[in-house]
Order: structure tokens, then C-alpha cells, then sequence
């Protein structure tokens, strides 16, 4: 009887330990709801990526990848219910594309032990790594993202911007308003006059706002917009006619899927990128033969070479790479989040590894460390050719200036140390 | 056959007027008790206490307070969301002010806190009613929403704008923050759940309940019989706001851990909670619970079903889960405008008579 209960045991610890037989990255894309234009490219890119490794290379060092998605329609309660029940399935790492589900996920997932990459959005201090453990968000982050813009500003004026009324028009939640800082900061520096506009979620309705911006006539519109907002903002700024290429949006307002429907009004419009736009890299060539050739698409299968079908590659590959280094660091082939994490506390993307994985060019080298989980935070400006239908890089990819962001983030990441009674790491 | 009075006999006055009268019945309501208490908080792991039970105990609570309001005192509220936000915020300023007083008086106290606000915002129903009660509590709705985004002071000037929710503990079990354990948070929230339907359910058979409905059926006649309107629908709008404040602060504290109003608290949530009394039943508690349940579980059901059993498209199981649930909720109020509760009652009835109906 001993004997028996002792196999039923045993029976039981196997069939409840899972089998870790592929590596899971979750996806907590939303393809429907108001950000569903944007959400979709997002959901495709990364899942194509996977898929392509599976088929090229038998997945990550041998193990096969699975992607693991989950609708959170940009919904927070939604995406509770989606960490919940996906976690439990060895998910490696977490890429919500949404800052509120990222605030909402960063306690859970450290205590879990589970990294989370918030690439270009989410908490900014979390570059922070020595108070954020399990957060990362290179290559950048929006506080770069306001102090490259300002840069541009006063590189198209001319050296000075004293003179000058900066407005942002943000959505009016925690993404919206995490460059206000900085530009505050900013503005104290050079001198120029800020103006908050806030746009309440979804952002159908800017008719007020645009309405301040023609009666203040600001120099520049900077915009912090997600989803159907964008296109509102845009249309908006046509119907004013207020000068495109005086308006600027953060990476998450320069899709294709933002300025299709504003037509020719749209030619001219500026946009941060992470990384340059179009399809002449090797990864193409490969998700061609491997991935579209064979009807594996995923999705619709009409978005790639679009900005944020790039910009989920580019995330894809971040992760897939972080997964190999962990894979090098432990010596097994089935991580677990835990190592994942370290992975990516190690990646190093040089312009050599770059092009060896068939992405030449395509976005700036960085490095992350224990320090600095945030890269190079380093950005671009693209420019909107409404005839071509395409974007273009107008400038190089121009380094923010820390001299603000630093202590800012240095102020941010100490008060949530404090909140949360965390001890700095990385000494 | 089973549920029937025969043979159960009441000698006293309190046992003639217990709310389970039928002795089946009764070992029922116990059953369900000793499972919720000492069966669920063993074998209850993170993804259902996170994805089922957190939410049906709050939205509970919620649809409870909204009831009495709607249900019992017949005025129209769609500010559910904002007063849940008076809640999550007061208890947030509470927990930070207060970090070494236990959750259970921050929820209760901010509970009160929006039981003030509440009447506040409850002073308008005075003079107007129906449609336009609703419009004035729709204003409450957007106003506290807008204060709470602007007023920094209230996310204690946070760059974000968002609320988080630090570890906070009772009796040294860690109640919020990431470190929880999944049947600490699941026996908070059903302490509460179980305490505001008890006193919910013997307010509304008392003599307040009384002059509630009073008021609701006609409140010409109610003020003719003695009832003071005034005091009637202002202790409506306190008890109900004092509820849908605990289960803000839950909603913020205990199972979000960090919230950003406009999103989690805006128009919809006020409208959720009262499509949940709508399809549990008007001025009933166990339609509380039945409508909670069945708009918390029922696209959760949906997406394990579609997505992860057969298989489907993330997005067209989503899409078809607003489908479902609307097509369900239309054919509801044809079939039974009088919601889950109605069905229930109806029920009931059939078992008393059966196997024998005349």
C-alpha cells in the first residue's frame, strides 16, 4: 500500500511539474479595440519572427520557440487575466505594449521572477537597473524620446529656441504623461514656452485641443498619441492647417496606419523612430522563403515592412538574442524566466551581430548592463512622404541629452526604491 | 421533494422571519459558506484568484451598493465608476499616509469617506429624478474622474499620474502588493463580500429598507405615510456609495495594484456595474452575485474555451465574446426583464411544488 501511494506521488510530481519542451514568449497584443491599427502590425511582427526561427533554425539553440498570445484589447484588467494564465506556462519575458499594463506588471513580475520588456514605453526609471531587477526598456525611452525631439526642434530653428511655444498634445493616461517631466526640465534649459494638452482615452474627440493650438499658435506640436488617436490628431492638424513638418510624434505615433487615412494632408509629418523604416534587410529575405512563401503569415499577413511590424521584429530579435545569451550564460537549452533575465542583462548588440542576423543598419548598437537597462537611448526623425506612401530617416540617430534625463531618472527610481523598500543592486 | 416547508416548523418570531426560511435552503447558504471559507482558500492558486474570484467578490460588492441605490431606492446612478474611484483614491492616500494601520480600517474608512462624498453628489436627487438623476450622477461620474486625473495631490504627484499600491498588511499577512499569497487576498475580499451582503440584506428588509422602497415605488405616498425623503434618499446614497467605495478600494488595493482612472474607472465601469444589476435582478442580493457572475466569468469562460480549447484566433474569440454577451444580455431582458434573480424565484417556486405541480 506504502508502495503505491508513494508511485501515485511520484505520478502526480511528474504530471504537475510542466514539461518544458519549447520556449514561450507570451504576446499580450490586442487586435481588437480603439488601438487595435497599431496593436495588429505589433502582434504580427513578433509572432512572424518566432515562427521564422522555428522553421530556419529549429528554434533557439535548438529548442523550439512558441508564442503564446493573449488579447488584453489595451485593457489593464484584461491584461491581469492574461499574465495570470500565461505565466504559469514558463513565459520568458513580457512585452505588453502598454504602459499601463507595464506599471501594472512590473511588482508581479519581479516578485514571479519573470523580466518584463517594455521597449521604448512603460516606466521610464526603469532604466534604473540597479532598483528595477526585472525591468527593462532599451533601446530607449520616452524621456529620450522628448529630449530627441527637442534637439530636432532646435536643430530646425536654428541653435535657439528661446522664442519659441513648444504644445504637447498627450493621451491622457500614465504614457501621455511621463515626458512632461522632462520637458518641463527642458524647457527650463532652453528656454522655450511648454503647453499641455491632454486627450482623453481613446482620443476621437480633439476637436477643443486643436482648437487652443490655432488660437496659441505654438511653433511646434510635439504629440504623445496611441492608436485611433493618432489619426484624429492628425486629420486634426490638417484641418487646421497647421504645418506638418512642424509637428513631431513620439516612436508610437509614427506608423503608417496613423497617416494612411489623412491622405495627402498628411505629407510632411515628423515621427521619432527606434529604428529605420522598410524591407531591405537579410531578415526580409529569410521571412520571405521561410515565413510568406509558405502562408505561414500570421494575421492578415499585409503588414510587414510597415514601422511597427519593424518595430516587433526588431523586439523579436532583442528577445530571441537575450534567450541565446542566457542560453550561453547557464549552459542549458531550456531557460527559465530567471535566466532570461540574466540574458538580457548581458545582450550586446553590435553592428556585427546585427548584420549577421540580417538586420545591417538597421537600428543603432547598444549595449545594457546591470546599471543601465535602457540602451543607448538613442532616436531617429522620420519624415511622412504622403505621394510615396513612405517614411524617411531625415536625420542620424541623435543621442538624448542625459545631462536632463539622468538625475531624472536617478530621482524617479529613488522614490520607488523607497515605496517599495527595495535595496540597489549592481554594487 | 427536497425543498419544501413541510415539516419545518418556526416557534419564534426570529425563526419565522430568517432570510432562508426552508431548512434546505438554509444548509444550502451554510454549504456554500463552509466551501467559500475552508475549502476554496486551500486549493485556490494565483490564476483564480486573480482571474475569477478577485473580480466576482469586487464587482460583488459593487453591484450590491448599486443596488441598493437603483434597486431598492429607485435612483438612477451612473456614477458607480467614479465614487469606485473615490474609494480606490482615499484608500490610497490612507495607505500612504498610514502605512502601519491595518487594510481592514483603510477599506472601511474609505468606504466612509466615499459614503460623504456620496451624499453629496446624492443632494441633487432631492429635486430631480429619474432621467435626470442620471444625468446629475453622470456629471458626478466625469467630474471625479477629471479631479482625480488632475489634482496631483491625489497620486501624490507621481510623474505617471498612476496609483500603486505599496505592501500593506493585517494581522502580518500581506494583504497588497506583489508578494501575496493567492488566499490571503481571496479571504479579504470574501470577508467583505460575505459582510456587505449580510448587512446589505438586513438594511433592505428593516424599516430603511422599507422606506426605500417606499420611496421607489411612489415617493408622493411614501411622504404621505411618514417617510422623510430627505433622510430616505440620502442614507440611500450614503449605504450604497459606503459599498461601492469598499469595493474600489479592493478593486485598487487588494486586486489591481495599481490603477490609472481614466481607464480603469471611467463611463464603462459604471456601466458594467449596471448592466449586473440589470441581468442579476433589481432589488435582489443574490442578483448581485448572479449578475457579478455572470459578467465577470462568462467572457473569461469564453476566451478558455475559444482561445485556448479549440484553438481560435485570439481576436475573433474577443470579438465574438461582445457578441455573445450582448446577444445574451438582449435575449435576458426579452426573456426576463426581471433579471437572473427572477429566474431563480421562479425556480424555487417549481421545486417547492415538485414532483407533484398542480
Amino acid at each position: 500500500m506504502k508502495m503505491r501511494l508513494a508511485t501515485w506521488a511520484a505520478a502526480a510530481l511528474m504530471a504537475a511539474s510542466p514539461v518544458m519542451a519549447d520556449l514561450v514568449f507570451p504576446s499580450l497584443d490586442y487586435r481588437t479595440g480603439p488601438y487595435a491599427a497599431n496593436g495588429i502590425p505589433l502582434a504580427d511582427g513578433y509572432q512572424d519572427y518566432f515562427n521564422m526561427l522555428n522553421e530556419r533554425d529549429g528554434g533557439i539553440g535548438g529548442v523550439m520557440t512558441r508564442v503564446l498570445s493573449c488579447e488584453t484589447g489595451y485593457n489593464t484588467e484584461k491584461g491581469v487575466e492574461c499574465y495570470e494564465s500565461t505565466k504559469g506556462e514558463g513565459s520568458l519575458v513580457y512585452q505588453p505594449y502598454s504602459t499601463g499594463i507595464t506599471y501594472q506588471l512590473i511588482p508581479k513580475a519581479t516578485a514571479d521572477d519573470i523580466p518584463i520588456h517594455s521597449m521604448g514605453y512603460g516606466r521610464t526609471s526603469a532604466k534604473n537597473g540597479k532598483v528595477f531587477s526585472h525591468v527593462f526598456n532599451y533601446p530607449g525611452s520616452y524621456w529620450d524620446a522628448a529630449s530627441i525631439a527637442v534637439k530636432h526642434i532646435i536643430d530646425v530653428s536654428g541653435g535657439d529656441v528661446s522664442d519659441k511655444k513648444i504644445a504637447l498634445v498627450y493621451h491622457n493616461s500614465a504614457y501621455g504623461k511621463e515626458p512632461i517631466r522632462t520637458l518641463e526640465e527642458l524647457s527650463k534649459k532652453h528656454g522655450f514656452e511648454l503647453t499641455l494638452l491632454a486627450v482623453d482615452h481613446p482620443g476621437q474627440e480633439q476637436k477643443s485641443q486643436w482648437l487652443q493650438i490655432r488660437r496659441e499658435r505654438p511653433d511646434f506640436v510635439l504629440m504623445w498619441g496611441w492608436g485611433v488617436m493618432n489619426q484624429v490628431a492628425i486629420q486634426e492638424a490638417a484641418n487646421i492647417r497647421f504645418p506638418m513638418e512642424n509637428f513631431i510624434g513620439v516612436w508610437w505615433s509614427g506608423s503608417e496606419n496613423d497617416v494612411l487615412p489623412v491622405g495627402e494632408a498628411a505629407n510632411g509629418y515628423k515621427a521619432l523612430a527606434l529604428s529605420s523604416p522598410g524591407m531591405d534587410y537579410g531578415v526580409y529575405d529569410d521571412l520571405k522563403t521561410y515565413i510568406y512563401d509558405k502562408g505561414l503569415a500570421a494575421g492578415n499577413g499585409d503588414q510587414m515592412g510597415t514601422v511597427l511590424y519593424n518595430r516587433a521584429l526588431y523586439a523579436a530579435m532583442l528577445a530571441a538574442e537575450a534567450a541565446k545569451i542566457a542560453q550561453e550564460i547557464h549552459g542549458v537549452a531550456d531557460i527559465t524566466p530567471g535566466m532570461m533575465r540574466d540574458g538580457m542583462e548581458a545582450l550586446d548588440m553590435s553592428d556585427a551581430r546585427m548584420e549577421e542576423l540580417g538586420f545591417a543598419g538597421f537600428a543603432p548598437a547598444f549595449k545594457v548592463s546591470c546599471e543601465n537597462h535602457g540602451g543607448s537611448g538613442k532616436g531617429a526623425v522620420q519624415q511622412w512622404d504622403a505621394s510615396a506612401k513612405t517614411w524617411t530617416l531625415i536625420t542620424d540617430f541623435i543621442e538624448s541629452d542625459k545631462s536632463i534625463i539622468d538625475p531624472l531618472i536617478a530621482e524617479d527610481s529613488a522614490a520607488f526604491a523607497a515605496e517599495n523598500n527595495i535595496e540597489e543592486r549592481c554594487n | 421533494m427536497l425543498y419544501r416547508e413541510a415539516g419545518d416548523f418556526s416557534t419564534t418570531y426570529p425563526q419565522d422571519s430568517q432570510t432562508f426560511p426552508i431548512r434546505f435552503d438554509r444548509y444550502r447558504y451554510y454549504a456554500v459558506l463552509f466551501i467559500a471559507i475552508c475549502v476554496i482558500p486551500f486549493v485556490i492558486n494565483d490564476y483564480w484568484v486573480n482571474s475569477i474570484f478577485m473580480p466576482f467578490l469586487i464587482y460583488s460588492i459593487a453591484a450590491i451598493g448599486l443596488n441598493i441605490l437603483v434597486g431598492y431606492c429607485g435612483q438612477v446612478s451612473l456614477g458607480t465608476g467614479g465614487f469606485m474611484a473615490v474609494g480606490a483614491y482615499a484608500c490610497y492616500k490612507l495607505m500612504t499616509s498610514f502605512p502601519e494601520v491595518s487594510m481592514f480600517i483603510h477599506v472601511i474608512l474609505a468606504g466612509g469617506i466615499t459614503a460623504a462624498v456620496g451624499v453629496l453628489f446624492g443632494l441633487p436627487s432631492l429635486r430631480i429624478k429619474g432621467f435626470y438623476l442620471a444625468v446629475a450622477t453622470l456629471a458626478a461620474q466625469f467630474f471625479l474622474v477629471w479631479m482625480f486625473n488632475k489634482v496631483s495631490w491625489f497620486y501624490n504627484y507621481s510623474a505617471s499620474g498612476q496609483i500603486n499600491a505599496p505592501e500593506r498588511d493585517t494581522f502580518g499577512i500581506l494583504i497588497t502588493g506583489p508578494n501575496t499569497e493567492a488566499w490571503a487576498t481571496y479571504l479579504f475580499c470574501l470577508i467583505f463580500t460575505i459582510a456587505s451582503a449580510v448587512i446589505a440584506r438586513n438594511l433592505t428588509r428593516g424599516a430603511m429598507g422599507r422606506q426605500w422602497m417606499a420611496i421607489r415605488d411612489m415617493d408622493i405616498a411614501a411622504e404621505i405615510i411618514g417617510v422623510n425623503p430627505l433622510k430616505a434618499k440620502l442614507t440611500a446614497f450614503a449605504v450604497s456609495s459606503f459599498f461601492v467605495g469598499v469595493s474600489g478600494a479592493l478593486f485598487f488595493a487588494v486586486y489591481l495594484g495599481a490603477v490609472e482612472v481614466g481607464e480603469v474607472f471611467g463611463i464603462t465601469k459604471s456601466f458594467l456595474v449596471l448592466f449586473m444589476i440589470i441581468i442579476g435582478g433589481l432589488g435582489s442580493i443574490f442578483g448581485c452575485f448572479a449578475g457579478a457572475a455572470f459578467l465577470v466569468l462568462l467572457p473569461v469562460a469564453l476566451k478558455v474555451v475559444g482561445a485556448d480549447m479549440l484553438g481560435w484566433p485570439t481576436d475573433i474569440v474577443a470579438h465574438l465574446n461582445l457578441v455573445i454577451v450582448g446577444g445574451l444580455i438582449v435575449i435576458f431582458l426579452i426573456a426576463e426583464p426581471h433579471g437572473l434573480a427572477q429566474l431563480w424565484r421562479v425556480t424555487k417556486e417549481k421545486l417547492r411544488l415538485w414532483p407533484f405541480p398542480h
